[in-house]
């Protein structure tokens, strides 16, 4: 890297730094100078000490337990779908045109618009979060592995083909390392959409979850741990946000 | 020519892509028979869509003939014959997430041969083409005239006895094509390689081949075969000979007519009209 490059970037980290920091006095001085009421806007002091309180205590385990486990699960389906129907179409120009405008009309339909029904078929509980966190990860996932696998540049599995390889071979050595990067970002794209609809689908209709304690606080009038608890699940989709794009680069330079 | 010294065997072969009445029809070739003689370099040229990359093709089992066969060292083809065939396209087949090692090694692994034997037979191929320095690069980091180098390479580390080339340098400058074809030239003459060479340059034929196979226009089919009687390697001067040019003008004016037909009937075609 030149830099000149590096040097760019440092002004925009900075430029963002400073936003951020902005946003935070301005935060702090609508509570004290400008007597927002705290109902609406707690003081960023107050949830700063909620914030810790919550961590020292561990009260965040239940409910982190809970939304992580529907995470975990829902991703799961959705990716070993995903990429089991991805690669079957993708292998196929037939099944291609069947398939991918279909699902890339279903992807575009708000499925959570279904969350109703997936708590009548599956309840209350974690099963119509995992149900529903699946179904809206599967469809990225699967349409990315559609178009990693369907459209690999031929002329590289003619030559794959006229130097003998195997379908195993093909499949080791020319068909993935092509798809890989496309999958990766569908992969990148289901787990963000997963995360989003299960902590949305607690804050409408759950018994557990981060999701349904920030609702329940809400609705107990509790602003600052309740924005404690924003923070916290802010600070866990960031977490869980930079180690899937660490597994992603790593994924990419093979 | 002796049964023997045949490496390459073309009994009328015809192709058509789709069928009869289709609008996707295409009769590409038609009835074309070719000996090819072992350690022979042989050019095809002719119009585009004449079937010369169908041809080649064929030749190399990546496509069945409509009818007719192909015979290679006496083998019926039927299907890619890695150990006796190997290919180098016109461009973007090397495998651009693999260094160009790895690009030659893996034709080797796809292949068949022994680990003990790929690092040696990689380094040869690779050192052969000139491109010793650039083992480690990535394809996307290479020249296109590099990059051929790489993919010539990668052919070449499989020894097979056959060589099909397909527009190998119809992506290059011309200035890139031309040393690329004097290289080929030297390292061909060491390496008694029986070789079919698909082409659009009159000057690249007469300059690569022992004999230069003429295709008549769509749907095609050798017209004629014209023989460059001169050793390999060839000398750079031999492009600026009377004989260089004397054959690169009969070559023209084969090729000329058929040139116009085929433009006639792709603007036929292209004003509504039914080609003939």
């Amino acid at each position: 890297m030149s830099g000149n490059q590096r040097e760019t970037r440092l002004a925009s980290r900075a430029v963002q730094v400073a936003f951020l920091i902005a946003l935070l006095v301005l935060w702090y001085l609508a509570t004290t100078r400008w007597r927002v009421s705290p109902l609406l806007l707690p003081n960023p002091l107050v949830v700063l000490r909620d914030f810790w309180s919550i961590l020292i205590t561990g009260e965040f385990i239940g409910d982190l337990r809970v939304t992580l486990t529907e995470f975990v699960s829902a991703f799961g389906i959705a990716a070993s779908l995903g990429l089991l129907f991805g690669y079957l179409i993708g292998r196929s120009q037939y099944r291609i045109q069947i398939f991918e405008p279909l699902f890339a009309g279903i992807y575009s339909v708000p499925i959570i618009l279904f969350l109703p029904l997936y708590v009548l078929l599956f309840g209350l509980g974690p099963a119509s979060k995992i149900a529903l966190g699946a179904t809206i990860g599967f469809f990225p996932i699967a349409l990315n592995t559609i178009a990693g696998f369907g459209y690999v540049d031929r002329t590289l599995v003619i030559a794959a083909n006229s130097m003998g390889a195997s379908d195993l071979q093909l499949f080791r050595y020319v068909l993935l390392p092509a798809a890989l990067p496309i999958i990766l970002t569908g992969m990148r794209m289901g787990f963000t959409v997963a995360l989003l609809s299960i902590i949305g689908s607690e804050t409408i209709a759950s018994l557990a979850g981060l999701g349904h304690r920030i609702v329940y606080l809400a609705e107990g009038m509790e602003m600052a741990p309740m924005f404690a608890y924003i923070a916290f699940v802010v600070a866990i989709a960031a977490i869980l946000n930079t180690l899937v794009s660490a597994l992603e680069s790593r994924g990419r330079r093979r | 020519m002796m049964p023997d010294q045949v490496a390459i065997r073309i009994n009328g072969v015809s192709h058509q892509f789709g069928q009869e009445g289709e609008a996707r029809h295409v009769r590409a070739l038609h009835d074309t028979s070719l000996d090819v003689a072992r350690g022979e370099l042989i050019c095809l040229i002719g119009p585009s869509g004449c079937g010369k990359s169908t041809l080649l093709n064929i030749i190399g089992g990546l496509l069945a003939p409509t009818s007719g066969s192909v015979e290679v060292s006496g083998k019926r083809v039927r299907g890619p014959m890695p150990r006796d065939i190997a290919f180098v396209f016109q461009e973007n087949a090397l495998f651009p997430w693999n260094t160009v090692f790895e690009n030659v090694n893996l034709g080797m692994v796809f292949q068949g041969v022994l680990l003990a034997a790929r690092e040696a037979r990689a380094r040869r191929a690779i050192e052969a083409v000139g491109l010793k320095d650039f083992a480690q690069h990535y394809p996307a980091q290479l020249s296109g005239g590099m990059r051929q180098r790489a993919a010539l390479a990668r052919a070449l580390s499989l020894e097979t006895g056959i060589l099909l080339m397909d527009e190998p340098f119809g992506a290059l400058d011309e200035q890139t094509r031309m040393i690329l074809g004097e290289d080929l030239s030297v390292l061909l003459s060491r390496a008694e390689k029986t070789i079919v060479f698909v082409t659009h340059s009159l000057g690249e034929a007469t300059f690569l081949a022992d004999r230069v196979a003429v295709f008549s226009a769509r749907p095609g089919t050798i017209k004629k075969i014209i023989t460059v009687d001169e050793p390999h390697p060839r000398r750079p001067d031999f492009v600026t000979s009377a004989k260089f040019t004397s054959i690169r003008n009969e070559l023209y004016a084969l090729l000329h007519d058929e040139i116009r037909k085929t433009m006639a009937e792709s603007s036929a075609s292209a004003a509504g009209g039914r080609a003939p």
